[in-house]
């Protein structure tokens, strides 16, 4: 409870050091906001209170491996972002908008009531609908921001709508009750209920960006600045996805016969429809979006699967996406500060003109790949795993032959930096960047090797 | 110092130290580490008991949350590509002194050995899954960035190719994990699972298709002629020589004793493959004029050989297999090398552009005679105790597939001496005028495989025996 008390008010006092003009103390005061929102939870994982504040959050390990996993994600993007939004002018906004929709992922991670996660959804989203719109001159941007806003306040009515459903069947938002009342009447169950877990799916895989819900996902990733691009694909997706276990593996686990069908056909769209996109783009930032839709398929195994490991899996797989995704985005940023330009040309001859960013590319993509002794493998063998539980082999076949495709996509940025010579100038990478690179990739070697505490963890 | 974890340990230590290095030091390095890695083998082939059981095993527990281990072994299966790994390293990079590779390409190398002793040795499934693939990177690389044409479509053909293979075993892999009653990786578990016949069929292909697409057998091959032919000479000797015995070696450990039955039902059919693979590529080979794919496909029907004596399923073609993997890894190498020095002065491959080099450097010709008549098995050479114990074995599972599968003899026979006669014999063309003869340090490495050909070739019984014991505990798998 503490780390969201300290964000909200961390966001604030952001806001307020942008006001008096106290730029340079921005970036410590959000680090040192963040150190002390993780302390916070870490001095909870012992400690399991139960559900707090008559069942509104609950923060036991589930919700606190999250939030810190998403905490430690914004702090990366925060240590990057130093320099970036520079010319802007509006860097307080952007820094105090990041935490207060970080807060929402907080309250997401851990909600226990359905209106916990309507709040947490909505604040998450509100201060992502300005942060994608930021760049207030550029057309891209805005359409971005008027397309996510349009489609995400769909979604939320969805969501609302779903939310509304089970309250009328079981006249209850507590995630408890709504248990109690689905393992109590097992015959019984009114059709509003069915309808209202219909119309949650419908909400939650929209944040997530898995297909058919996924439209928005290329178009606002493509015209978001590069930082809030890699903020929506790792802290918003991984946040959406524990919300999603939340939900599904908690409350409505009796149900699993009946929703099971519906993931299970989702994911597969999701695979091919991600993977099959991504292989036709020929901008890098565009590509890494379809491939963000694709791993949502591949994390929505867990759900399909859902048993005593899911949670470790989706984390295991949230995590290295999380952190292969960083590097990518990082990588791009250098790049384009050179080239100027979102695509593979761009990262022509890095291997020669940078040898480090690109072998720490090259690691980001072979995890995304999931090759082994990457972090990726681990995740991607964790949710094979998981379906190989249920004998899906089906389902597995499917997603090998999409694992298969995902490597060409991959490898083209490979190819692109070792095997296509280019005139460009050598990158620079300042220290804050090096930084972020080496605790990614670093990660994400370490993980692949010996993922055994991880993979206990929750 | 018998601690199997040691041999791969040495190649990725060295691996990092060759990364960093930039000068041109790191060939003699790269050269010393690799003898290294060499000499710390001999221990295992000294103290080794070719008694047919595991020896040397280590076991750590490595993923406790899935019950994965790091588990190694050795037996006499797995000993002789060991051997042979660690045995062709030095050969390979010597190979590359008149080049200018730096210190990266010999990381690759080293990372890649380290790989593949990991498959050799792995006695978890999981470990062996890593080993398969992390072989894979390096020499995707190695292929891909030192390569020549159409590099990089090839490569990464080849690379997705394979990688759909592992996956296909992965799923695999994580059946059989999901039936073992106490869920682990180990191989004993896997051996020792009763599974149903419908369950045998759907494991066969899935692994089948991962181990065929690596070694190559028709019709999983379409790769290799390419990615062989635009590979850096170090690169195929390193592809031909060691990596696609992964696959044969995956047939060996993880196919036949785990779906016994598989293998009952569709051995056949994958017995035919070979056969069609044999016949198909000689052909194939006999009409090349560059003679760089000649050998690619004359590899694809060595291969189809030795794989056909693996499904034959008795003593004398699994014995037979084993040797002859680490007889084609010699000869094959061999091969390549005498190829990449007539490329080098001459600047061509061309089989029609060559010829009268034997006038003009004798040694070479005669090397390169030996080394052909290796690969074409005639007695005394290393081929001939392999092929002869191979068609043996093949002749014994049927008639007709030893009356096919020998026509790889006859054929082999045509396209290697066609090879021989079209670059060493006849009248010296412009571009073999200035031709030099070998000496130094290409003298030395040629002298050196034709030595062992003739010395296995003449005293073939040290590696039967090594590998006797073995053979015999794999081969009463059948009919389980």
């Amino acid at each position: 409870m503490g780390a969201i008390i300290t964000l909200s008010i961390l966001a604030l006092v952001v806001l307020y050091l942008g006001l008096f003009k106290a730029k340079t103390l921005l970036l410590p005061v959000s680090i040192l906001g963040f150190l002390v929102a993780i302390g916070f939870l870490l001095n909870d994982w012992t400690a399991d209170k139960g559900p707090l504040f008559s069942g509104m959050v609950h923060f036991d390990h589930y919700a606190i491996a999250f939030s810190v996993l998403c905490i430690v994600v914004t702090l990366c993007i925060f240590i990057i972002s130093k320099g970036y939004f520079d010319e802007g002018g509006q860097v307080a906004e952007y820094y105090s908008l990041l935490i207060f929709s970080l807060t929402g992922a907080v309250l997401v991670n851990s909600y226990h009531n359905f209106s916990m996660l309507f709040l947490g959804i909505e604040i998450m989203s509100v201060a992502l609908y300005i942060l994608v719109g930021i760049r207030k001159r550029d057309k891209a941007s805005n359409e971005a921001a008027l397309k996510y806003f349009l489609m995400g306040a769909f979604s939320t009515g969805f969501l609302l709508f779903g939310i509304a459903l089970l309250y009328g069947a079981t006249g209850s938002f507590n995630l408890d009750e709504i248990k109690a009342y689905v393992v109590n009447n097992p015959h019984a169950i009114s059709p509003l209920f069915y309808g209202g877990i219909l119309l949650l799916i419908v909400g939650l895989t929209f944040k997530v960006g898995a297909a058919p819900f996924h439209f928005w996902t290329p178009d606002v990733y493509d015209g978001a600045p590069i930082l809030i691009t890699s903020y929506m694909s790792t802290v918003v997706k991984v946040a959406s996805f524990a919300g999603l276990l939340r939900l599904f593996s908690y409350s409505l686990l009796p149900l699993q016969d009946f929703w099971e069908p519906v993931f299970l056909i989702i994911a597969i769209i999701t695979l091919f429809i991600g993977n099959i996109s991504a292989v036709m783009q020929s901008s890098f930032k565009r590509m890494l979006a379809y491939s963000s839709i694709s791993h949502a398929g591949y994390m929505l195994f867990a759900i399909i699967a859902v048993g005593a490991s899911s949670a470790n899996s989706i984390f295991a797989y949230g995590l290295a996406y999380s952190l292969a995704t960083i590097v990518a985005f990082t990588g791009l940023i250098l790049v384009k500060k050179t080239t100027g330009s979102e695509h593979f040309e761009a990262f022509n001859g890095l291997g020669k003109r940078n040898p480090m960013l690109a072998f720490a590319m090259t690691v980001a993509m072979l995890s995304l790949a999931g090759i082994p002794l990457t972090a990726g493998f681990i995740g991607k063998f964790m949710m094979f795993s998981s379906v190989m539980e249920d004998y899906h082999i089906v389902l597995l076949i499917l997603a090998v032959i999409n694992a298969a495709i995902a490597v060409y996509y991959y490898l083209k940025v490979v190819v692109a930096m070792y095997f296509r010579d280019s005139e460009e100038s050598c990158v620079n990478v300042q220290w804050n960047y090096s930084f972020v690179l080496l605790l990614a990739v670093g990660l994400t070697i370490l993980i692949g090797v010996y993922p055994d505490c991880l993979l206990k963890l929750i | 110092m018998d601690n199997l974890f040691l041999l791969i340990l040495l190649p990725l230590i060295s691996a990092l130290i060759l990364a960093l290095l930039k000068t041109n030091a790191a060939k003699s390095i790269a050269l010393i580490l690799s003898i290294v890695s060499l000499a710390l083998t001999i221990p295992f082939l000294c103290q080794f008991d070719p008694n047919g059981g595991m020896q040397f095993e280590k076991n750590w527990e490595w993923i406790s949350a899935l019950h994965i281990h790091f588990h190694l072994g050795v037996d006499g299966i797995s000993l002789p590509l060991i051997l042979l790994t660690n045995g062709l390293m030095p050969f390979i990079i010597a190979t590359t002194f008149s080049k200018d590779y730096k210190g990266n390409f010999y990381a690759l190398m080293a990372f890649m050995q380290a790989g593949l002793l990991l498959v050799f040795m792995a006695l978890d499934a999981f470990t062996f899954y890593v080993g398969w693939e992390i072989a894979l990177i390096p020499i995707y690389f190695i292929c891909a960035l030192w390569g020549e044409g159409d590099r990089i479509r090839v490569n990464l053909k080849f690379f997705i190719y394979t990688f759909l293979g592992s996956l296909l075993m992965l799923i695999g892999i994580l059946y059989l994990y999901q039936q073992v009653p106490n869920h682990d990786f180990e191989w004993t578990s896997f051996i020792a699972l009763e599974l149903g016949d419908n369950t045998q069929r759907w494991l066969f292909w899935a692994f089948f298709i991962a181990f065929a697409i690596k070694i190559p057998i028709f019709p999983f091959h379409t790769w290799q002629p390419n990615t062989y032919t635009n590979a850096p000479a170090a690169g195929t000797m390193l592809l031909a020589g060691i990596m696609l015995k992964m696959g044969v070696y995956g047939l060996m450990r993880w196919l036949l004793p785990v779906v016994p039955t598989g293998v009952a039902l569709y051995g056949q059919f994958a017995m035919i493959l070979c056969v069609i693979g044999i016949v198909y590529a000689s052909i194939i080979a006999i009409k090349q004029d560059d003679a760089k794919r000649l050998i690619a496909y004359s590899s694809i029907a060595h291969v189809g050989l030795i794989s056909a004596g693996v499904f034959t399923w008795n003593t004398n073609g699994l014995s037979g297999a084993t040797i002859q993997m680490l007889n084609h890894g010699i000869s094959v190498i061999g091969l390549f090398y005498v190829l990449d020095i007539v490329q080098q002065r001459t600047q061509t491959r061309s089989l029609s552009e060559l010829g009268g080099i034997a006038s003009k450097a004798p040694k070479l010709a005669i090397f390169f005679m030996i080394i052909c008549m290796g690969a074409v098995g005639l007695p005394l050479t290393n081929g001939f105790i392999g092929e002869f114990l191979l068609l043996k074995g093949v002749f014994q599972y049927g008639f007709w597939f030893a009356v096919f599968g020998g026509l790889t003899l006859i054929l082999g026979a045509v396209y290697t001496l066609r090879l021989y006669q079209q670059t060493m014999l006849g009248e010296a063309t412009d571009k073999t005028m200035q031709f030099e003869d070998v000496k130094g340090g290409e003298l030395v490495v040629l002298s050196l495989i034709s030595f062992l050909i003739l010395y296995i070739g003449i005293f073939p019984n040290f590696l039967l025996n090594l590998s006797a014991g073995s053979v015999e505990v794999l081969s009463t798998f059948l009919g389980r």
